[in-house]
């Protein structure tokens, strides 16, 4: 690692750290700098905190959760999104392009219209992303013609479009007084719900999906040079994209699955990440999974501190993402080239 | 044929005239809208789930259809062959589910809105009233303008003296239960949490139609703070606010809070003031926001103001139910409709 890279991950790390911070001490619920040092304190050593039983369920059982769900799915759809803008040579992809996003969205919808509890909602939601994505990589293989990467991106486009056109047709069916607003909410994203229970089937497959990610670093480095090049090097460039495919898609299904959809995050922090520490994904990968943990955990302190209610935080990344993404596009160009 | 164009034409101006002879009469709807009163009503069209309710209430055999098809559960409590008749789609809300040529096609005496009268369902009333030719009634929906809106509907349907009767009831729940809450301190009024969905973390802002009742009761909505609709919020906002009651519409998380170690903390669930409303046929506090609701007021004043409302609910259920929705319950039936469960 060079020195610039070493910097980089200096102020990613210090991000991830101040977001922990501030995310553990603001709330709606007033607790305490200290308060928190003794109930986490107590946890690590098995003894009693001696604090009021509510601000102790506060911190372990509301915000840690909530905490820990922001940095894990923060960091997901980094991982993920540097995976597939790497893969696709595309710096506008983001971890949707292959329709998980899009097939979550119809499985958790179709959850909700069939009344399921929220863990099968939750279940139906992951199922639901990979299905999609294995469907764009069957139908896209399938495609002789042509660049096999366009003919994935062009047929999840699609796959897509279509998901899409489903969740609109069960939103249209469903009961408007009970149903409706709760899908709304689901399509907007939020952390919110997040409990304990939740954190198990977001944390195996995000893990399981960053390992194999990481240990696919050097193939991923091939991978984002034109394709004859990377077949050149003397890389299998088919299997080493489905095991990028199928890591990306567990990361994005999972976390998706748990916090409904929030855009932007995964196309606008690899960008920032590449700006610290360069394209390497060596370097790249963790560089976005801590950046992007931080940057989710802020948005989510925002989305739960600034009112009374929630504000969606699908719509708060794409308010922030927004003029920052326009920024990137105008200053820093020459990270990705 | 050997027909003049000009009789012709003044044959169809004189049916155009002998028609508005025979609507002369008019009532002016919820919005402001002049409607006339057609010279028969045997068939209406409900344009969603509270005016099918209403209409129900008043005279079900005028109900072409229902917006969605009753589940069997519901139909057990209503006029099975009235339950039973088919979804014909709703008019209102975001965006039809009903076919204009279908409606057409029915051929309705009269189309029934209740609901909002804001501009969005009043100019969709005058547009469906001017493409089908049909007369479009848009009743005020709110509680508090249920009575007038029975009289209205009375007048539109020729049903005048069972209406009143209706109309009374509701004038006699809402005195009666007003006029004991007035009583009641300020330092009484429950603060009342309102819990939806699963996980009960779906609320009502100040103004929603899902917490009229609530507010129009005079418990403090604790997430008044803001005006608006349904809303997320989180479980730490839920403690910071330390409501008194949760009034839910969720079985799940009404049977899932008591034994929450999460929810523990809060005053409503320490005190066993967690309370699922009552759904069959029709929701009692929350939806569809039409007569549904007017039992309900009985059962949220007696949750909200155990002292002041000592009656009997079971009395009243039966009351209401074999007055608005004409059945007669049994023992057992009331039991399962105040069990709030399915």
């Amino acid at each position: 690692m060079n020195r610039s890279a070493a910097l980089g991950f200096a102020i990613a790390l210090a991000v991830l750290a101040a977001g922990v911070i501030v995310a553990f001490t603001l709330g709606r619920f007033p607790v305490a700098l200290a308060d928190i040092a003794r109930v986490l304190w107590a946890k690590a050593t098995g003894g009693s905190s001696e604090v009021a039983a509510n601000v102790e369920t506060v911190i372990l059982r509301i915000r840690g959760p909530r905490v820990l769900a922001a940095v894990l799915v923060g960091a997901a759809l980094s991982v993920a999104g540097a995976a597939f803008q790497g893969l696709f040579r595309n710096p506008l992809v983001s971890p949707d392009i292959l329709g998980a996003s899009s097939g979550a969205a119809l499985g958790a919808i179709l959850g909700i219209y069939f009344s399921l509890a929220v863990f099968g909602i939750q279940a139906l939601a992951f199922a639901g992303g990979l299905l999609a994505v294995v469907a764009v990589y069957l139908i896209g293989n399938a495609m002789r013609s042509g660049d096999p990467v366009l003919m994935l991106v062009l047929t999840g486009v699609v796959i897509g479009a279509l998901l899409g056109a489903g969740v609109g047709l069960v939103k249209y069916l469903a009961d408007p007084y009970n149903q409706l607003p709760a899908m709304t909410f689901w399509l907007l994203g939020s952390l919110a719900a997040m409990s304990p229970a939740d954190l198990m089937p977001l944390l195996a497959p995000v893990l399981l999906g960053t390992a194999v990610l990481l240990a696919l670093r050097w193939q991923m480095n091939v991978m984002s040079l034109p394709q004859e090049e990377a077949r050149a090097l003397g890389l299998a460039t088919g299997p080493v994209r489905a095991a990028i495919v199928a890591a990306a898609t567990l990361v994005t299904a999972a976390s998706v699955a748990a916090s409904g959809i929030i855009g932007w995050v995964g196309l606008v922090v690899p960008h920032l990440a590449r700006f610290l520490v360069g394209p390497n994904f060596a370097s790249l990968l963790p560089a976005s999974a801590i950046l992007g943990g931080g940057y989710l955990l802020f948005v989510d302190t925002i989305a739960r501190t600034a009112a009374p209610v929630e504000i969606p935080l699908g719509i708060l990344t794409a308010i922030i993402g927004t003029p920052f993404f326009i920024w990137l596009l105008a200053s820093a160009h020459r990270s990705w080239s | 044929m050997a027909l003049d164009r000009r009789e012709v034409l003044a044959g169809i101006g004189a049916l155009g005239i002998s028609a508005g002879r025979a609507r002369a009469a008019t009532v002016t709807d919820g919005a402001g809208r002049v409607v006339p009163i057609p010279a028969q009503v045997a068939r209406v069209f409900p344009a969603g789930p509270p005016a099918a309710i209403m209409l129900y209430t008043l005279a079900p055999e005028l109900l072409l259809g229902w917006p969605r098809a009753n589940r069997p559960e519901e139909c057990e409590f209503m006029l099975p062959d009235i339950c039973r008749r088919p979804e014909v789609g709703r008019l209102t809300g975001r965006g039809n589910t009903a076919n204009l040529e279908v409606v057409t096609a029915l051929a309705p005496d009269l189309i029934l809105d209740v609901g909002s009268v804001r501009d969005t369902f009043v100019s969709l009333a005058d547009r469906v009233q001017q493409q089908t030719g049909i007369p479009y009634a848009l009743l005020d929906g709110r509680l508090a303008e249920t009575e007038q809106a029975y009289e209205r509907l009375g007048a539109l349907v020729h049903r005048a003296g069972e209406a009143a009767s209706r109309a009374r009831y509701v004038a006699e729940t809402k005195r009666t239960i007003l006029g004991r809450i007035a009583q009641v301190p300020p330092d009484r009024r429950p603060r009342v949490y309102y819990a939806r969905g699963a996980r009960g973390l779906e609320t009502g802002l100040a103004g929603s139609i899902n917490v009229e009742t609530i507010e129009f009761l005079g418990a403090v909505n604790v997430a008044a703070g803001l005006r608006g609709g349904l809303t997320n919020v989180s479980l730490e906002q839920v403690l910071l606010w330390n409501p008194q009651v949760i009034i839910t519409i969720d079985q799940d998380f009404a049977s899932a809070v008591r034994a929450d170690p999460d929810w523990r903390a809060i005053d409503a669930v320490r005190t066993g003031r967690v309370h699922l409303s009552p759904k069959l046929p029709f929701g009692w506090v929350d939806f569809p926001p039409s007569v549904n609701r007017v039992v309900g007021l009985w059962w949220l004043a007696r949750m909200l103001y155990p002292p002041e409302f000592p009656e009997d609910l079971r009395a009243l259920t039966r009351d209401f139910y074999a007055q608005f929705y004409h059945v007669n319950l049994t023992d057992e039936q009331i039991a399962r409709v105040l069990s709030g469960r399915d």
